[in-house]
């Protein structure tokens, strides 16, 4: 292991080592707690300039039922969920369809398509822009949920193909070859034994998904223009250009933009530095 | 090969698109009318375009930063002490957060009354810059946001790399005398150079990319004093309906951003056709 383990009996070095990480981790943090403190604050608070102390008055409930209440929030949320879930289900099934045939079958141009996603995943969002705006806006699906929905699937497709198909290969080819002397279709081999297999993998995706779906701002600007449809990050930049002084609203309504991913991340974390590093490494 | 289909259709169609329609002058509703090269004319002479480049370059400088910051604080967390998985998680949240939330925290951050670094600069009886109005430095405040996530993601690859290390190299190196930055140098680093190179690549791509922070933090201003290329593309089409110059810059950010991953997916696939 590097760096060298700090001894357990060292327990002064061991100290000063947790109390070094914490500290550094404080300042890493600064801006996001000083947010979270900020959205407990009181209107007359914020407007005596307490950005960055403790709070004095803490006003939860007031301030967060206000953003649901006098503000768009709770629709952004909600237009939000409608747009990511979907997504995260369409991309896992053609992912997991697409890797499957890119692992198993060997054909001529597997490597070509392989380079393709790999380099439409890093493509720049804006080359992409006006073809896919002007598409959404022809197809009558501009300033719907099935305009991001759909382009979100077909985007993170790409990756995540990649990702099954790494994972998918990685599986023993005994396992197929059984299959196939049982007599199975690689329809069944499919339902029947990759999929059980790749559960982890799925959970990896479906985690980095949501993340990427939730936090997009450039597709919701683009594609989207009304509240009734709009996710949350675009409206929140809406909502920090009414409420401009009343930071207190602001920084609770970035809260809640932050939470799903968070929490996801909490919870699945395992998965989620797995499905990064896995897909970062292997490409 | 639904996903294929799908894939290929919307992505590379609407890519190959973009191109073609960077000849034309098109407003976005009307006919679209040939222009040829005219609008790549137009755009050597245009000097916004320069400053976008530049602010490009300035976006790839200064996150070459987070490679090495990441690996710094790898190192630093990666010992195996109790309740450390929590606090490496906490160090990772930065990269879960959606772009829109680093902007609105940071842009706080800068506020010039009373910002935190209005405060520290108060602290040493000094007034602190309006970062963010000021069109020499508002990229420079930009690019530091965004250098936030940025080392969060370089920091989970470092620490899964310095998890697969090789205990028995370590060890050699132990016996032979080698320790701190002379261990680091010959030992750890040369079996971090795939993860290196990852980091290397993400964060290039990320600097050429970048859209999100100045088009939450700035909108390009002031003066389109911190535009980058690709919010000038959008601000090209959306705002001023002009399609074809738009589509004009995305190519050439697409041209730039190709000839990287070519050379990104040419390294990357090189050991993989060796081992078939």
């Amino acid at each position: 292991m590097y760096p060298r383990p700090i001894a357990d009996d060292a327990p002064l070095k061991r100290g000063l080592y947790i109390g070094l990480v914490a500290l550094v981790l404080i300042l890493w943090l600064v801006p996001l707690l000083a947010v979270m403190a900020t959205s407990l604050r009181s209107f007359d608070e914020v407007m005596a300039g307490n950005y960055w102390g403790w709070p004095k008055t803490f006003n939860f409930t007031e301030n967060y039922t206000s953003v649901f209440t006098q503000t768009a929030m709770a629709r952004y949320f909600v237009n939000s969920l409608l747009i990511t879930v979907p997504s995260v289900f369409g991309v896992l099934i053609l992912s997991t369809l697409t890797g499957f045939v890119l692992s198993r079958y060997r054909f001529r141009s597997a490597q070509l398509i392989f380079a393709l996603f790999v380099g439409g995943n890093f493509l720049p969002a804006q080359i992409m822009m006006i073809p896919v705006r002007d598409l959404m806006v022809e197809l009558g699906l501009y300033d719907t949920y099935y305009a991001l929905i759909i382009f979100h699937v077909a985007f993170q497709t790409g990756f995540a193909t990649l990702f099954m198909r790494n994972f998918i290969a990685a599986l023993p080819d005994e396992l197929f070859q059984a299959a196939r002397a049982e007599g199975a279709s690689a329809w069944q081999t499919l339902v029947h034994v990759v999929v059980p297999l790749v559960r982890p993998a799925l959970a990896a995706l479906a985690i980095l998904t949501f993340t990427f779906v939730w936090n997009d701002y450039f597709w919701a600007i683009v594609l989207t223009q009304s509240e009734a449809v709009k996710p949350v990050t675009a409206g929140l930049n809406n909502l920090r250009g009414e409420w401009v002084s009343s930071w207190n609203l602001v920084a609770a309504a970035t809260i809640m933009v932050a939470i799903p991913p968070v929490a996801m991340f909490f919870l699945m974390q395992r998965h989620f530095i797995a499905g990064l590093t896995v897909g970062a490494v292997k490409g | 090969m639904p996903g294929a289909v799908l894939f290929g259709t919307v992505i590379i169609m609407a890519s190959v698109e973009t191109v073609w329609i960077s000849f034309f002058d098109w407003d976005g509703v009307g006919a679209k009318t040939w222009v040829g090269l005219a609008n790549y004319l137009e755009l050597l002479g245009d000097p916004q375009f320069y400053v976008s480049l530049k602010n490009n370059l300035i976006w790839l400088a200064v996150f070459m930063l987070a490679p090495p910051i990441g690996l710094a604080l790898a190192l630093l967390l990666n010992q195996p002490v109790r309740g450390m998985r929590v606090l490496k998680s906490l160090f990772f949240v930065p990269l879960v957060l959606a772009s829109v939330t680093v902007g609105v925290v940071f842009t706080w951050f800068y506020d010039p009354t009373f910002g935190l670094l209005a405060l520290v600069f108060s602290a040493f009886g000094a007034t602190a810059p309006a970062l963010l109005s000021d069109e020499h430095l508002v990229t420079f405040a930009v690019v530091f946001a965004a250098l936030w996530p940025q080392i969060a993601f370089c920091l989970v690859l470092f620490l899964a790399g310095l998890n697969n290390l090789s205990e028995d190299l370590i060890g050699a190196g132990r016996v032979d005398g080698a320790r701190g930055l002379a261990m680091l140098w010959h030992i750890i680093l040369p079996q971090l150079r795939e993860v290196s190179f990852i980091a290397l690549a993400v964060t290039v791509i990320g600097a050429l990319r970048s859209f999100d922070m100045v088009a939450v933090m700035t909108s390009g201003g002031p003066f389109g004093s911190s535009q980058v290329l690709a919010y000038q593309m959008y601000e090209q089409s959306i705002f001023s309906y002009r399609f074809g110059y738009g589509a004009a810059i995305a190519t050439v950010l697409f041209v730039i951003m190709a000839a990287f991953i070519a050379w990104y997916l040419h390294t990357l696939l090189k050991p993989e056709q060796e081992g078939a």
